[in-house]
């Protein structure tokens, strides 16, 4: 028994492992991903160009355009003179944003009266658009906050919890590491059974001792021990180059990170199980694959999604594990917490294991 | 004297990995209204030459003319070329693949729809045009293979072994659809490892590593061994033994059994072994045959190897047992509304050899799938070693040594490893498993690939390596689904010694095949058609049956498997 499993993983090993290029594509694409990945999927906006239409001209929003001038996020100040102009500037993508000024601005700040700045967004760029008014709005508070109580404006102060500065390689670093796991796992996976379906050499495994449990294991260990390996790249890379902290437990990562690859091994074993060509399982793989990611959280908050679509992506693996992830990494979540988000993973893993084990020999007959 | 339509002068044409010179000093001539045939063993140079002709490589030295012009730029359109494995788009129909190819190769519009009803007549396959062609049997393959190849109804036509893993039937039926080509004034080359085609042709050509060793009507070389050739009767429970023996003497150059008797080709100046040579007590009867192509072939190549396998000498005794090796009773098998196998039902005792023929897709491996449990039957049973294969699968399995039909082992891994996954797979560990690789590795000389990629080895090693992956835990019971398909008589030859040498140890083995002359060393045969078993007995009774059914004297095993699916036929259309 234990002979037989061993054969069978050393066998799977190899089949990953022997051709250097092979070799080489585990280690390089997954670093070089997390890189360019990490830098290109920016949340900050930078280099925009907004427009001022100051109908005012006074001090005051001479102030507030200066301020907005010193704004390291903006590119270039437009002036522009009328409403039309205005439009056209949006229109045309020019600006972004346009901040009006109001007739009596300067004279509403000097009587102490509330003043009121308009601020019209290029609603096409809604991601951008938002940012960009928080900037603009920090400014106004910021000089709000200078004028003082005898103003009557209310000046608030905003803590962002274990991510001070709000620096975006805190948030997209964890989940980079949730979603290259998940394409790692799932194609190295996705192709086992279909490819040994294809050769022919499934049925001679069909024909061996070999129980199908033990082809079973023997296709997850492979999968299992590179997902660790590039894991443990990246729980290096991310703290030491992007500095990223890891406040929680290691070991606690590393469990969640096993049930993790588990529920991928199974997710991926399932479409290869299913597929009858190679080709199927290849395309299988991103018909899983892209709504894994987008339903994990990485790109919109589960939260913010439809009931029934929260429901559904409690069966997706990545939404736990980003959980977990973004806990470990930014806010040393307790136990508890961990093994909350790891349990489903575990569930996940067992039923499409299952599944696979009976689809090997119900998709021979 | 007509003009050759092809011509190859001097060629010489190297690879330079592996590193072997595939063709060496060629010249030959191909002439129209002919059947040019090309034989040789494995690596012999056959699709080289014959790719050389279609235009894919230069010759590193001579000259390849092709309808008068040097063959890299002679009119493609007046040449048809049909790769070992054809290239038909198996998600496409019948007619699909062929209007494909029509357009392909520049057929006139107007002349399309005539053209393909032609093609599809002449085939015989306009019934099955929506079929997709994935959905074909090996024979309807290469005859849709051939129309493609004739779309433009060319001068020259190219066939790289056309016959491979087609049954007697549409064999038969795609030599005949090629000589009527050949008598209308087309040049046919066809290559091939089946020598009772290659002795139906006008003109042979025998390769053997890259040297032409012969040129001209197949009967020149077929006279060469003419007054060697004898049949031995000694009875069909000591014709192994007495093969293996005859094999082993010098003066014996190739041996082979036939039903009940043996069949020897002496070299030169010899006299027939008597009994007493053979170790035999009782009289042999001796009676000379005629010779055959394949005789003069092997014994133009040196000779077959020796009768004695190396593998057996090392291989247990499997224990005597009073229980069928092997039973069937009643498997049946359906997929959805279709019947695959219908109330197969045989058994097979230790120490014995059992053939499953029948043409492609009539049902055969599906009953040796439901036997080797990769198929669960609908109904019936089925038990290998004692042990049954719906409640003791994985005991069932242990005893089996299983060869698929095409090569199924790991091409992508080296010989050495798959060997090591096979073995650990069937339970062998430590010295054991040492000593077994060693031994096959030896045996089956595959020391000098053992680090190469399996997938990279020539056809005759991969289908070596697939035995020895097979054998090393030395199972009481063999599954074999054509496992000479392809290769050439040498290594076929090789192959049954082995086997022959195994059944002597006591073991059984169940054996799929379209070569006639292996059914032969069966001790009995199953005739599997259109899902039904219509014919069981010894190849000699199957004969028997034939030779009262068809009048025929003396027929040969494929005439008896063609008389009884004929046979099978009428009552059928009689019953409806």
């Amino acid at each position: 028994m234990l002979g037989r499993l061993f054969a069978m993983i050393v066998k799977e090993l190899l089949a990953i492992l022997r051709d250097p290029r092979a070799r080489i594509i585990l280690i390089v694409p997954p670093t070089v991903q997390l890189v360019v990945l990490g830098l290109a999927t920016t949340l900050e906006v930078k280099n925009v160009d907004i427009g001022i239409f100051d109908r005012d001209g006074g001090a005051w929003s001479r102030e507030f355009s200066e301020r907005l001038a010193g704004s390291p996020n903006f590119r270039e100040i437009r002036p522009i003179h009328s409403a039309g102009a205005m439009r056209r500037a949006i229109d045309n993508q020019e600006v972004l944003a346009v901040v009006v000024f109001g007739q009596g601005f300067s004279g509403d700040i000097a009587a102490g009266r509330p003043a009121e700045v308009q601020l019209i967004l290029d609603g096409r760029r809604s991601n951008a658009a938002q940012i960009v008014s928080g900037y603009i709005f920090a400014i106004a508070e910021g000089l709000s906050g200078e004028l003082g109580s005898g103003t009557g404006l209310t000046s608030s102060i905003t803590t962002h919890w274990f991510n001070p500065n709000l620096d975006y390689l805190w948030f997209t670093m964890p989940g980079l590491l949730v979603v290259i796991t998940t394409v790692l796992g799932l194609g190295l996976t996705a192709q086992t059974v279909a490819r040994e379906r294809e050769l022919g050499t499934f049925d001679q495994l069909m024909v061996s001792p070999l129980r199908v449990p033990e082809i079973l294991v023997g296709k997850m260990v492979p999968p299992v021990l590179v997902g660790f390996f590039d894991a443990t790249l990246y729980v290096i890379i991310i703290p030491a180059i992007f500095g990223v902290p890891l406040r929680g437990s290691v070991p606690l990562l590393y469990l969640s990170l096993l049930f993790y690859l588990l529920a991928l091994v199974g997710v991926g074993m399932l479409v290869s199980s299913i597929a009858q060509t190679q080709q199927q399982a290849f395309l299988g793989m991103f018909l899983v694959a892209v709504p894994a990611i987008l339903l994990s959280g990485y790109a919109s908050p589960v939260d913010n999604m439809p009931g029934w679509l929260q429901i559904v992506a409690q069966g997706n693996p990545s939404k736990h594990f980003l959980v977990v992830s973004e806990g470990i990494f930014l806010k040393a979540m307790p136990p508890g917490d961990v093994l909350a988000n790891t349990w489903p993973l575990g569930l996940i893993a067992v039923v499409t294991l299952a599944a696979s084990a009976i689809l090997f020999r119900a998709r021979m007959e | 004297m007509t003009a050759a339509l092809a011509r190859l002068e001097g060629v010489i044409r190297r690879f330079a990995r592996p590193a072997v010179t595939a063709l060496d000093g060629v010249s030959l001539d191909i002439l129209p209204g002919r059947m040019t045939g090309l034989v040789g063993p494995d690596g012999a140079g056959k699709t080289t030459l014959i790719r050389l002709l279609a235009g894919l490589l230069d010759p590193d030295q001579g000259r390849v003319e092709v309808l008068g012009a040097p063959a890299t730029r002679s009119d493609r359109a007046a040449l048809g070329y049909m790769p070992q494995r054809f290239g038909l788009y198996e998600d496409l129909s019948v007619i699909e693949n062929l209007t494909l190819h029509a357009e392909l190769r520049g057929l006139p519009l107007a002349e399309l729809d005539a053209r393909l009803a032609e093609l599809l007549d002449f085939t015989d396959l306009a019934r099955f045009k929506p079929r997709l062609a994935g959905r074909l049997s090996g024979g309807m393959k290469q005859k849709l293979g051939l129309a493609c190849a004739m779309v433009r109804a060319p001068k020259l036509l190219l066939l790289d072994e056309p016959g491979v893993g087609v049954d007697p039937v549409s064999r038969r039926e795609l030599w005949a659809m090629v000589a009527e080509l050949a008598s209308s004034g087309i040049g046919v080359l066809w290559s091939t490892a089946y020598l009772d085609e290659a002795e139906r042709c006008d003109t042979v050509h025998l390769l053997h590593e890259g040297k032409l060793l012969h040129s001209g009507p197949p009967a020149d070389l077929t006279d060469t061994v003419r007054g060697r050739t004898f049949r031995l009767f000694a009875g069909a429970g000591a014709r192994r033994a007495l093969l293996e023996r005859a094999l082993d003497r010098d003066d014996v150059t190739d041996g082979t059994i036939q039903g009940a008797s043996l069949r020897l080709v002496l070299a030169p100046e010899a006299k027939p072994p008597d009994a007493e040579a053979l170790g035999r007590d009782i009289p042999l009867e001796v009676r000379p045959v005629p010779p055959r192509f394949e005789d003069a072939f092997v014994d133009r190549l040196g000779g077959g190897p020796p009768g004695t396998s190396a593998l057996a000498v090392y291989y247990r005794d499997i224990p005597e047992n009073d229980a069928p090796a092997i039973a069937a009773e009643g498997l049946t098998r359906r997929f959805g509304d279709f019947t695959a196998a219908h109330d197969i039902s045989f058994s097979v005792a230790r120490g014995q050899i059992f053939g499953l023929l029948g043409p492609n897709g009539a049902g055969k491996s599906t009953t040796f799938k439901m036997l080797c449990g990769l198929l669960t039957p609908s109904e019936g049973s089925g038990r290998v070693a004692g042990h049954d294969l719906r409640t003791a699968r994985a005991e069932a399995r242990q005893s089996l040594g299983y060869m698929a039909q095409k090569f199924s082992l790991y091409g992508d891994l080296s010989v050495r490893q798959n060997l090591d996954f096979f073995s650990g797979v069937y339970g062998l560990r430590g010295q054991a498993r040492r000593a077994a690789i060693e031994r096959v590795t030896d045996i089956f000389r595959l020391g000098s690939y053992l680090s190469t990629n399996a997938g990279l080895m020539p056809l005759g090693y991969k289908q070596r390596l697939a035995l020895a992956c097979a054998v090393m835990h030395e199972p009481p019971v063999l599954f074999l689904d054509e496992p000479t398909s392809g290769v050439d008589p040498i290594v076929r030859r090789e192959f049954w010694t082995h086997i022959n040498g195994l059944v002597g140890k006591g073991v059984t083995v169940l054996v799929t095949t379209h070569f006639m002359d292996e059914a032969e060393y069966c001790d009995r045969i199953a005739l599997i058609y259109r899902s039904e078993q219509i014919a069981t007995g010894t190849p000699d009774s199957l004969k028997d049956d034939a030779a009262r059914m068809s009048e025929l004297k003396d027929p040969t095993l494929e005439d008896a498997f063609i008389a009884l699916i004929e046979a099978s036929d009428r009552a059928r259309e009689a019953a409806a």
